[in-house]
């Protein structure tokens, strides 16, 4: 049972980032870490082939500057090896751009049986890239998933709903995107550490992958960032001075809020 | 949480700094959020051990062929720095006895089959381990122990008592000194208990001033038999073994303190920032900000000890045990400083127990006693002094 897992690497959200005026996009050039929406899928696929009996994980990334702080704490975690795509031309790339590298760079992955991503990234949030990258690489995918079964060249899946969850199957090869919080991510050991520098990542630039410059980044994105304007600031709650209604108020309040 | 500014050590690699942030992951997640629980229940689940052993936190310095990592001493420092975070001491303490105290004698000195029917399922969380030394009538006073290991064919039979042992009430084994020769510090062996055996007795889970989650007892032993393949090493040794591993613990110690003291230190900018005093906020004025500077200044002068110490036992130095010494006395003379001055100037939201001030104020008191008291570190490092001078002046001559 081979899986590959895509894992983004972004700017520690506990550090306030800040955006780029001129691209109007996050800035980079910090370290990177493991977005942690993504830890759920690598302890996914680790728990996946270990079920199976064989196997590995080969994690998938894009990133500039060919970073790997974050790939090197899912290697830690027990994947065995990573194929990176960095380039200066990847600068600016929308979804459908970051989905066409990755698909290209899983398709560099030998006997994939499964593909796995988080449902949406920590600093992007655009929750388009999996079906994306399912499509591109012409594979069934589901979304959502909280459980994932693996048997008979098929794949179980729960896929999460508003009120429970649909039992859905697809046939493998496929592409699965898991839910934050489904599965507990192991901790990196020190041992998982050392061993981690000493895995295989495979380097990548869009040329390596076929992929015309034109159709990437900047040059290639579809979408454009026309303004970016900071978050109002939060409002003054109201007071609710209780004349023995106060309740009432509460209980129609978060009725309201369709909360209840 | 305002993040405390930690120097760059010569001694701590890429390595020990992504460590650092899984042990700060596993602190964030599966301890502190149970600290008030496990506090007011004065006891933290056994499956936690089960969960660090996963997290290979149990087995750090210890052979691979155990499930150890076969790493060095500032591994188990950068752990000890972060699990001191947790909010609850008492669990950092419990899982150290554990991982350190419990253990170390056994990796370096037990025979194999001891390793792998105690040390290896210890490693692995499956198994709770505690140091039993302490006597009502021998503390410090290691030499003195009076519970009698007599010898009986391949057996030992065990009588006596201990106190104060961390981990006592539940721990599947015990790494136990006894007596089993000549009064004084020829006669002490240590053995590995089970505490199955027939005859023994966990007596009060006692009640303390800090350090509350861990699990403290009184221990009873009534013509226990052990078979005498339990001993740990050479019989007779036990005292050597003590001492010699003792290293461990005391830098344990101070390396729980490094921790506690950058935790309170982040705690006291936050709130030092937040509260307003006459319209200034209280890390606007210069008395707090000189005692600021004093407390940051202690926490690294105690870091360096530490590291020197951790250092020098890593080489096998002899000297580790007199700089393991200082670092553990300077150690909880700083974070009993720092933890008296950030109660203080959290003023009385320090005096409210749903702060984890007043808790640190309480658990850090004990950092002076255990593993060997202030006063006995400073016999250490005073009698290594006069007796190199003592040497140098016979050479001399």
């Amino acid at each position: 049972m081979n899986v590959v897992v895509c894992v983004k690497q972004i700017p520690d959200p506990a550090d306030p980032g800040a955006l780029d005026p001129d691209t109007k996009t996050l800035k980079r050039d910090t370290k990177l870490i493991l977005d942690e929406s993504d830890s759920y899928g690598v302890e996914m696929a680790l728990q996946l082939v270990d079920a199976a009996g064989g196997g590995e994980v080969t994690l998938v990334s894009m990133a500039p500057n060919n970073e790997v702080g974050g790939i090197r704490t899912a290697l830690a975690m027990g994947a065995a090896k990573a194929i990176l795509v960095s380039d200066d031309a990847l600068q600016g790339s929308d979804a459908l751009g970051t989905a066409k590298v990755l698909a290209a760079a899983i398709g560099r992955a030998e006997g994939t049986d499964l593909v796995i991503t988080g449902t949406e990234s920590t600093d992007g949030y655009t929750g388009t890239v999996p079906q994306q990258v399912a499509e591109l690489l012409g594979l069934p995918s589901i979304t959502f998933a909280n459980h994932i079964e693996i048997g008979d060249g098929k794949a179980a899946v729960h896929r999460q709903t508003e009120h429970g969850y649909d039992e859905c199957e697809v046939p493998l090869p496929a592409v699965v995107s898991v839910t934050a919080g489904v599965v507990e991510p192991r901790y990196p050991s020190f041992k998982g550490i050392m061993a981690a520098k000493s895995k295989p990542v495979d380097e990548l630039g869009i040329a390596d992958l076929g992929i015309d410059a034109a159709q990437v980044g900047w040059a290639g994105a579809g979408q454009e960032i026309v303004e970016i304007e900071p978050e109002p600031e939060r409002e003054a709650g109201e007071i609710v001075e209780d004349e023995g209604d106060a309740h009432e108020r509460i209980v129609a309040f978060l009725d309201e809020l369709k909360v209840l | 949480m305002a993040a405390y500014p930690r120097q760059p050590s010569v001694h701590l690699t890429e390595d020990h700094e992504a460590f650092r942030e899984s042990v700060r992951a596993f602190v964030e997640r599966e301890i502190r959020p149970h600290a008030d629980e496990w506090e007011r229940a004065g006891i933290f689940p056994r499956d936690l051990y089960r969960q660090a052993a996963k997290a290979g936190l149990l087995g750090l310095r210890y052979d691979p062929m155990w499930g150890g990592s076969g790493l060095d001493y500032f591994a188990t420092v950068v752990l000890c720095e972060e699990l001191a975070k947790c909010d609850t001491l008492g669990t950092a303490v419990g899982l150290m006895a554990q991982a350190e105290f419990a253990l170390s004698v056994l990796a370096d000195e037990a025979s194999d089959s001891l390793k792998a029917t105690w040390l290896e399922p210890a490693i692995q969380g499956e198994l709770i381990g505690a140091i039993g030394v302490s006597e009502p009538g021998a503390g410090s006073d290691v030499a003195g122990l009076s519970t009698r290991a007599r010898r009986d064919g391949d057996d030992y039979i065990i009588s006596g008592q201990k106190t104060f042992i961390t981990n006592g009430t539940r721990a599947d084994f015990i790494t136990l000194a006894v007596r089993t020769g000549e009064p004084g510090p020829r006669g002490i062996s240590l053995v590995v208990f089970p505490t199955a055996t027939p005859g023994f007795e966990v007596g009060r889970k006692l009640d303390k001033l800090g350090a509350r989650a861990s699990d403290t007892g009184e221990l009873f032993f009534d013509s226990c038999r052990i078979p005498a393949t339990n001993v740990v090493g050479v019989e007779g040794s036990g005292m050597r073994y003590i001492l010699s591993h003792f290293a461990g613990e005391r830098l344990v110690i101070a390396a729980l303190a490094v921790g506690v003291m950058e935790h309170l230190i982040e705690m006291a900018l936050d709130y030092g920032n937040e509260r307003n005093v006459f319209g200034t906020p209280l890390l606007g004025f210069q008395t707090w900000q000189h005692r600021l500077a004093e407390m940051a200044t202690r926490l690294e002068a105690t870091r360096q000890l530490t590291y020197q110490a951790a250092d020098l036992l890593n080489r096998g130095d002899h000297t580790g045990e007199i700089a393991v010494s200082m670092a553990k006395s300077h150690a909880a003379d700083s974070v009993k400083f720092v933890a008296a001055e950030v109660l203080q100037l959290h003023g009385g939201f320090g005096q409210m127990e749903e702060s984890p001030v007043p808790r640190y104020y309480r658990d850090v008191a004990g950092f002076s006693i255990g593993a060997g008291t202030s006063e006995i570190m400073r016999e250490i490092v005073a009698r290594a002094l006069i007796q190199t001078r003592a040497a140098g002046t016979k050479e001399r001559k």
